[in-house]
């Protein structure tokens, strides 16, 4: 038998052992039997020495491309093998990702100073800050300097709760209209504010009726505002908070802060102005109050009516939220039922 | 006031505006009109008919059998149980097949064995309220003061096909209390004058001013008090076409004296009553202040004792009538009365707003006099009810009137700039179309060169400034037609500022790590409101409360957090982690207003939340609480100067597992698990709560901070197991550590706590990871190993520490 022969015969051998070889350790040991240095094919070439000149290189060669081919056939076979390996540990981990993943913490912000916020966040934008004011006031300024005096018929619009004959939990966020005229430097610009808070009524709670809830003041002080520049802010405060189709309507009302004085409507976003269930088939929905500050208001505050002026408004978060969310008793707001707060979760609306 | 849509069309013409139509031009020009009444809504098939025959039921006592013809071929017969029924009478029917109120449906029917085609009717059965029926009718079927004819539906006969407005006034619109007022109010929309019908007297005989004498002695209190005598008149019920004006308005008729004075007030917004002139001793009527507790009796009966700040009208010596109240029961119209003595007047508003407070009386007149009269009409008013006497109760006016006062102020004279109305409204509204509003109103006017000069009526006492007119001419011209912008002018900044800023970031901090927020209510009962707290104030209570649940100030936010609690254990809600940002409420000596100082409060009850399969499920403990203390300050950049103190010192609170929190040697907080006596009383499981004062930390001052690179060697960590004496705390153990840490000690962390058997009774271990970091070079053993050395040997001397 040539050297040849028996290379073409370890050959075929070689890539039979190989083919069967089902693990990593038996493709090892073949490459080592096969391959090394006590191999087979070492072992031809060795005697390679006994041949002629001629047949030497080529015979050499022919050993050397064998060797070649055996190793990638081992190579190829472990890939084979590796990738094999993989499939079963990629079935052996696999998971049931239906199950549920591991709940991050996530509270929910009240859905009334969700609207507040909402409304800060707007008013910021359009250039007002955010003042506060206290919330047991003084019935100075939560009627005096607002142009009610005692004994006013307009002080049964508000029932108080008062603490003292000069003292009361204060009924409105009006009175941080005195007190931030009284403080604003006219010199360095208009006074453009918003003031939300909590207020007070002497009322019996239910469905509709709430002893405490939460009003939202704003109010814009220059040379030069006027009352289309009113409807134009209401108009953006009611396309933002309602949606971007709602018109407004405004219709004449009695404030004593205010002259004139004005309520604000919306157009039904239930259904759209035809008349439903909410907008007690009128097509609209009462939703504030507002108008033009009373020349009294700022001349107590020490401001000139005759050179400034401009609008005041007041809306009521609670009912923001009632209509907006189909909330049927204001009295859901402060149980704090965690099933109620936690509709509220979604916090883009 | 329910304005009458057939009874307006008499002083304006409504050019046949739907009635539904002009209340919502109304609502949107000027007086908000709540609904539109149709009296007759809902109802069929109820026609007059005409009793020809009654017979007592055979098989009842109380039954009637009535043959009545209801315009058909042949009468029908009705069984009746009214006590009042009677033949020849002409009565409401509502036939077989009709509609009653209350959506009734009246069925053809047989009553005793007898047949009965319908039923004759009491008012209260198609719609009326109790309280407007004539008392005669009140129990039993009404009946037609005349010949109506038989077959045609009531509804015509008796104002209820009529649409009533119902104009929900503002306060400073009381000059639309009357028909006139609201005439002139709706004329002024549609541009359509109104017109007045005249008031003709015929006057005869003496001089009411020799009848009477009048004395005024508050004349302050009674700008005006005029009165009229009207002889020999003759009681007798109104004619029909009054009392549906009554009716309609929500009063019961009574007599034509007393439904005159009633009448020309819904006319006139002037409130009028009439004395029983006989009743009157002294001849004499004097209007004073009242005596202190002087007892008077008014006409509905009540005994009252009046206070000296209530104006009261004498007959000289006693009291006949609280002015502008109600009147009193000595001197009432009756049936005998032949002289009346007619009061037209104008009150004080506020002496009146007292008296009807105090009293709670507040009745149609004192309503009017609280809000305001029209001066103007005082003396028409009077005039016009001495006529409907003569007319209706064939009376003789006596001539002139007795004066008690007649103080008419001058109308005001109002200037206004058409360029401020112009620059107030943002709008570009001609001169021209401004006079025209002014006509509409029927305000007079002087067109002058830049102003235009309006004389205000007296009816219209709401209005005094220019304001006021700028906006009767916004509100005419038509706010739809108001163009819409933004201000313009210098740029503003909108910003949050520093305290709310802070509040934000607390709240977001909480929110993200699974608290609830809530809003409490701030007024509480006196335990809860000054519980909870280090520093309890003297309470801070209403005067006047609505329930005692709610009538004292807070001092904590965590009695309002506990309500929540208690609310939601109650509808099973049991794993509870919620908070509240809010004010609490601190009197402050020498200060009228109380501090208001913001606070945040947190509660943790049940198990720790959210639970899931991965997780075991546990109880929220105190180490939740602080935890989440920590974070917060951390936030907030004061964590590093804070302590938690043991604390035993608030009673709502366990003793031995309560931190209160200090910054800077004030007392800002605290950290702890609710008393177990307090659990039991409220019925709570173990539940945890914490409180910080957000204003102390808003008036800390915080470092600039100024970066530094992240340090390039190596940090090195050493543990050491300390036993210790069960009393000794960990906050002793890390401040032992920091004092002999050396520089390079950079933190001190605990990671391990035990105690058992095997350390022994009352010791516990104690096991700490030390971190040092040089910035500037490699740390080297032998440095480290001196600094454990120096640590482990103040532990071993100072806490008496065993090194493990």
């Amino acid at each position: 038998m040539s050297l040849k022969q028996r290379l073409e015969e370890l050959k075929d051998q070689g890539l039979q052992d190989i083919q069967a070889a089902d693990n990593q350790q038996k493709l090892n040991d073949i490459r080592v039997k096969l391959l090394g240095k006590k191999g087979p094919i070492t072992e031809v070439l060795r005697g390679l020495k006994d041949l002629s000149n001629e047949e030497r290189p080529q015979v050499g060669s022919f050993a050397n491309k064998i060797k070649g081919d055996l190793s990638s056939a081992i190579d190829d076979q472990l890939k084979v093998l590796d990738q094999k390996t993989l499939q079963r540990r990629l079935a052996h981990e696999t998971i049931d990702v239906t199950l549920p993943g591991r709940p991050a913490p996530v509270g929910t912000p009240h859905i009334l100073n969700q609207t507040i916020d909402d409304l800060e966040e707007l008013f910021i934008g359009l250039g007002y800050e955010v003042i506060d004011g206290p919330e047991v006031e003084t019935d100075h300024y939560n009627f005096e300097m607002m142009n009610i005096p005692r004994n006013h018929p307009a002080r049964d619009m508000q029932d108080t709760f008062y603490i003292t004959h000069d003292l009361l939990m204060r009924t409105h966020t009006s009175p941080n209209q005195a007190r931030s005229l009284e403080k604003h430097d006219f010199s360095k610009g208009p006074l453009k504010m918003i003031s939300p808070g909590r207020v007070y009524r002497r009322d019996n709670d239910d469905a509709t009726h709430s002893h405490q809830f939460n009003q939202l003041e704003g109010l814009v002080i220059d040379k030069h505002v006027t009352m289309a520049d009113l409807k134009g802010t209401l108009e953006v405060v009611a396309r933002h908070v309602f949606g971007e189709e709602r018109e407004i309507r405004l219709r004449p009302s009695y404030f004593p802060f205010t002259e004139p004085s004005i309520e604000v409507d919306i157009s039904c976003f239930a259904c759209g102005g035809k008349g439903c269930r909410v907008c007690k088939y009128t097509g609209w929905i009462e939703v504030l109050g507002a108008g033009m500050v009373h020349p009294n208001v700022l001349s107590r505050a020490g401001v000139d009516p005759q050179v400034y002026g401009g609008f005041a408004f007041g809306l009521g978060p609670d009912r923001f939220a009632m209509l907006k969310y189909g909330v049927n008793d204001i009295r859901e707001f402060y149980q704090n039922d965690l099933r109620f707060l936690h509709q509220f979760q979604r916090e883009v609306k | 006031m329910k304005i009458s849509y057939q009874w307006l069309s008499q002083f304006v013409d409504l050019k046949q505006i739907e009635p539904q139509k002009l209340a919502d031009q109304v609502s949107v020009t000027g007086i908000e009109v709540a609904s539109v009444i149709a009296p007759d809504a809902g109802l069929k098939k109820i026609v007059v008919g005409h009793i020809l025959a009654t017979r007592p039921h055979p098989n009842s006592d109380h039954l009637t059998l009535c043959q009545v013809d209801i315009g058909a071929e042949e009468p029908v017969q009705i069984v009746c149980g009214a006590p009042n029924v009677a033949a020849d009478q002409y009565v409401i029917v509502a036939l077989p097949g009709s509609r009653i109120a209350n959506n009734e449906k009246i069925k053809r029917g047989k009553m005793r064995g007898e047949a009965s085609e319908g039923m004759i009717c009491a008012l209260q059965e198609i719609g009326f309220s109790d309280s407007v029926v004539p008392k005669e009718y009140l129990h039993g079927i009404y009946v037609f003061p005349e010949a109506k004819p038989v077959g045609q539906p009531v509804f015509s006969f008796l104002g209820m096909d009529d649409r009533l407005l119902d104009f929900d006034i503002t306060p400073n619109r009381a000059d639309t209390l009357g028909m006139h007022g609201a005439a002139y109010e709706v004329g002024a929309m549609i541009h359509e004058k109104p017109r007045f019908p005249e008031v003709n007297l015929n006057e005869s005989g003496a001089k009411s001013s020799d009848l009477i004498k009048v004395s005024v002695a508050e004349p302050e209190l009674v700008p005006q008090y005029l009165l009229k005598v009207v002889e020999n008149i003759t009681i007798k019920p109104s004619p029909l076409w009054l009392q549906i004006r009554l009716w309609n308005n929500g009063i019961r008729p009574i007599n034509n004296v007393v439904d005159v004075t009633n009448y020309v007030m819904l006319e006139y917004g002037q409130p009028l009553h009439a004395y029983d002139y006989d009743q009157l001793s002294s001849k004499q009527i004097g209007v004073r202040l009242a005596q202190a507790d002087e007892p008077f009796v008014t006409l509905d009966g009540e005994e009252w004792h009046l206070r000296p700040s209530d104006l009261v009208i004498t007959d000289g010596a006693k009291p006949v009538g609280v002015a502008g109240v109600m009147g009193g029961l000595n001197s009432e119209v009756t049936d005998q009365t032949q002289t009346v003595v007619l009061e037209a007047a104008v009150f004080d508003p506020t002496s009146i707003r007292k008296t009807a407070q105090w009293t709670n009386l507040h009745t149609e007149a004192s309503t009017r006099f609280e809000k305001g009269i029209n001066a103007a009409d005082v003396e028409t008013a009077l005039r016009r009810a001495s006529q409907l006497l003569a007319d209706l109760a064939g009376g003789q006016v006596c001539e002139g009137i007795a004066i008690g006062n007649q103080q008419v102020r001058q109308p005001l004279q109002v200037q206004l700039d058409p360029a401020r109305v112009n620059h107030v409204l943002g709008t570009q509204i001609s001169r021209q179309e401004m006079l025209a509003i002014l006509q509409d109103l029927q305000f007079d006017y002087q067109d002058q060169a830049d102003k235009i000069l309006v004389t205000v009526p007296l009816r219209r006492w709401d209005i005094s400034i220019e304001a006021d007119l700028i906006e009767e001419i916004a509100r005419l011209y038509g706010y739809d037609k108001l163009p819409s912008t933004l201000p313009t002018g210098i740029q503003t900044k909108g910003s949050f500022n520093r305290r709310q800023q802070l509040i934000r970031t607390v709240r977001k901090n909480l929110l993200a790590h699974g608290l609830d927020e809530v809003i409490s209510y701030s007024l509480l009962t006196e335990p809860q409101a000054v519980a909870f707290t280090h520093t309890p104030k003297p309470a801070i209570k209403l005067a006047w409360p609505m329930t005692q649940d709610h009538a004292y100030l807070r001092q904590n936010l965590i009695s309002g957090l506990l309500l929540d609690l208690q609310y939601n254990l109650a509808h099973q809600q049991n794993d509870v982690a919620i908070f509240e940002q809010g004010n609490v409420f601190q009197t402050v000596d020498n200060q009228n207003q109380p501090k208001e100082v913001p606070m945040v409060a947190a509660l943790w009850s049940g198990q720790v939340k959210p639970t899931s399969w991965l997780t075991k499920t546990r109880q929220y403990d105190f180490y939740d609480a602080k935890g989440e203390v920590v974070n917060l300050l951390t936030v907030l950049g004061v964590a590093d100067q804070v302590q938690f103190v043991a604390d035993d010192t608030i009673a709502q609170l366990h003793p031995g597992r309560t931190a209160k929190i200090i910054l800077a040697d004030q007392v800002i907080g605290f950290v702890g698990e609710i008393h177990p006596n307090e659990q039991q009383a409220l019925a709570l499981p173990v539940t945890y709560v914490m409180q910080l004062d957000l204003l102390a930390i808003l008036n800390t001052e915080l470092p600039t901070i100024v970066s530094e690179s992240a340090a390039k060697y190596p940090a090195v960590e050493r543990d050491v197991a300390l036993i210790l004496d069960q009393n000794i705390s960990n906050a002793q153990v890390v401040a032992l550590v920091k004092e002999n840490g050396g520089k390079y000690l950079t933190d001190v962390s605990i990671f391990d706590v035990f105690a058992g058997e095997k350390i022994g009774h009352h010791k516990r271990s104690l096991a700490y990871r030390l971190h040092f970091q040089d910035p500037a070079a490699t740390l080297q053993d032998e440095q480290i190993n001196k600094v454990m050395l120096k640590v482990t040997s103040a532990l071993t001397e100072n806490l008496k520490a065993q090194v493990r």
